[in-house]
């Protein structure tokens, strides 16, 4: 089997949003809807402060609580663990955004972008009128993934079949590949680091893992 | 220098979800009362009671409650696309029953017969739990994931029901025997409502929940308990002491408990459906520190 997995090194992340910026170019997001954004947070007491950069997407979850309340089965899982949504089968009703506990899903009601009505080059090459009114994520950008298939790439090893956001990461924080491939990148990291996952209580079982200190 | 506890940026801790607006809460203010009115509608007509009134009364709660969540979807024209998926979304299973009420609420308008009109209470009840079942499979909304909140919503819904027929009474029925009934129903509906309200409330509290959940949620406990059932059963008992008050007090003490039940649901849906939020259970070790201790911004409660 298959299962794709983002592992994000939380002690090399900067907080430096390149990748939330990588995610809106590749996929022309609208103004104010973050497929990827990164939470910066500061906690503790004077003078034991601590500032932690933490990226957050939908987390591809296994048992995903979005797909189990999708009226439609517009929201799906596949096999290999992405959470897909059917784009023509939504009814924008929201209610996998109340189910999702990552605040994951966006509906945007009309076409927006960056700098007025006009699209800009790259938001025109990627607009998409099906994700009016309709739901929408980080998709682990499935269709570099689904690329693999016919190249004979690795996702998460070649960067032409890796999420955009991965591929951006100037320090290096992101991995992505194949959890049940003992050998992939992905699971040699998590093997030799100890990670945990997000409101790992509510059983979700999400496909982002943050690593937060050493084996 | 006085220590300072330096809060979380923005958008880390729980936030008020607004995709669900008046809309939305309108499905679970008018479908519920409108599914309790049909089950005791139906219970009602077991006393020999023309309930026809109250069963009409009923669908049109349920379909006004639909209509504006049809409104609310944003891809409306693909609306039946809303049954593909019965095997897990209570969503689809709501939408399921929402027939079933329509076809035999109009057979028993149109034939009067026994079986359709039981069929239709039993198929309003079974809205009003689907309702519930919504809300208590959104994951991502403490507030409505808390496994005290089904029953509270079922608790409501039917002891809304229950008024609905109280405030109906004086019209549908002429014994003082068969008001008295319906008083008496309707007043340990009020109980089992406070009961679990209390419960769901303090289960909040000891489970942990956001806090502005918990605000949200105080906020209308006051009036709820006040208005929406202590004077309302006070009033229902007043109606106890038989004509000519029976008929006056039901009217009002029915709207007070209706009334107090919508309050609760629309403050549910809009006002304390704040997110999960982020929570780390272990800061990232930077350098040769150790790890940070854990953050969860933003929630009340015990946890
Ligand atoms: S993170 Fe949210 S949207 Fe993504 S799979 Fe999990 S529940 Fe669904
Ligand atoms: S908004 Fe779309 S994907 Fe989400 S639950 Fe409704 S139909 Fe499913």
């Amino acid at each position: 089997m298959t299962r794709y997995v983002m592992a994000i090194d939380l002690r090399r992340c900067v907080g430096c949003q390149t990748c939330t910026a990588a995610c809106k170019n590749a996929n022309a997001t609208p103004p104010g809807v973050q497929w990827r954004r990164v939470l910066d947070i500061e906690s503790g007491e004077f003078p034991d402060v601590r500032r932690s950069f933490v990226p957050i997407s939908c987390m591809h979850c296994d048992e995903p609580p979005c797909e189990e309340v999708c009226p439609t089965t517009a929201t799906k899982k596949r096999a290999d663990g992405l959470v897909t949504i059917d784009y023509d089968t939504c009814i924008g009703c929201a209610n996998c955004v109340m189910a999702c506990p990552y605040e994951a899903r966006s509906i945007v009601h009309e076409a927006k972008f960056a700098y007025g009505d006009t699209p800009i080059k790259s938001e025109a090459v990627r607009f998409d009128a099906a994700r009016i009114s309709v739901s929408m994520k980080c998709t682990f950008c499935v269709d570099r993934i689904d690329e693999a298939a016919r190249t004979g790439q690795v996702p998460g090893r070649d960067p032409d079949v890796t999420p955009a956001c991965v591929n951006s990461c100037i320090s290096g924080a992101m991995s992505f590949g194949d959890l049940d491939d003992p050998t992939s990148n992905v699971s040699r990291l998590l093997a030799e680091t100890q990670s945990f996952r997000m409101h790992e209580e509510l059983g979700t079982g999400p496909g982002v893992y943050y690593i937060w200190d050493k084996g | 220098m006085k220590a300072k506890t330096l809060k979380a940026g923005e958008r880390i801790g729980p936030r008020q979800q607004h995709h669900w607006d008046w809309r939305a809460a309108s499905n679970f203010i008018a479908g519920g009362a409108g599914g309790g009115l049909l089950a005791f509608a139906a219970l009602a007509s077991l006393a020999g009671i023309d309930v026809r009134a109250l069963l009409l009364g009923g669908m049109a709660l349920i379909g006004a409650g639909l209509t504006c969540v049809w409104f609310e979807i944003g891809k409306p024209w693909r609306a039946l696309n809303v049954y593909r998926h019965l095997a897990t979304s209570w969503m689809t299973r709501e939408a399921a029953v929402a027939p079933l009420v329509f076809g035999c609420g109009a057979l028993a308008l149109l034939t009067g017969h026994s079986l359709f009109v039981l069929l239709t209470g039993v198929f309003g009840a079974a809205f009003v739990y689907a309702q519930a079942r919504i809300l208590s499979a959104d994951k991502g909304i403490p507030a409505w994931r808390h496994p005290r909140c089904r029953p509270m919503l079922v608790a409501t819904g039917f002891a809304e029901g229950a008024a609905l027929v109280a405030v109906a009474s004086p019209f549908v029925m002429t014994s003082a025997a068969g008001q008295l009934g319906v008083a008496a129903v309707t007043l340990g509906l009020l109980l089992v409502r406070v009961l679990a309200w209390r419960s769901y409330l303090a289960g909040l509290r000891a489970d942990g929940a956001p806090e502005g959940s918990l605000r949200a949620l105080a906020a209308v406990d006051g009036p709820f308990l006040k208005f929406g059932n202590l004077l309302a059963a006070a009033l229902l008992l007043l109606a106890a002491l038989g004509a000519p008050l029976a008929g006056l007090a039901l009217i009002p003490a029915g709207l007070l408990a209706v009334g107090g039940g919508w309050l609760v649901k629309y403050t549910l849906v809009r006002r304390a459906a704040f997110t999960q939020g982020f929570a780390l259970p272990h800061l990232p070790v930077r350098g040769r520190g150790p790890a940070g201790a854990a953050v969860k911004p933003g929630w009340g409660g015990a946890n």
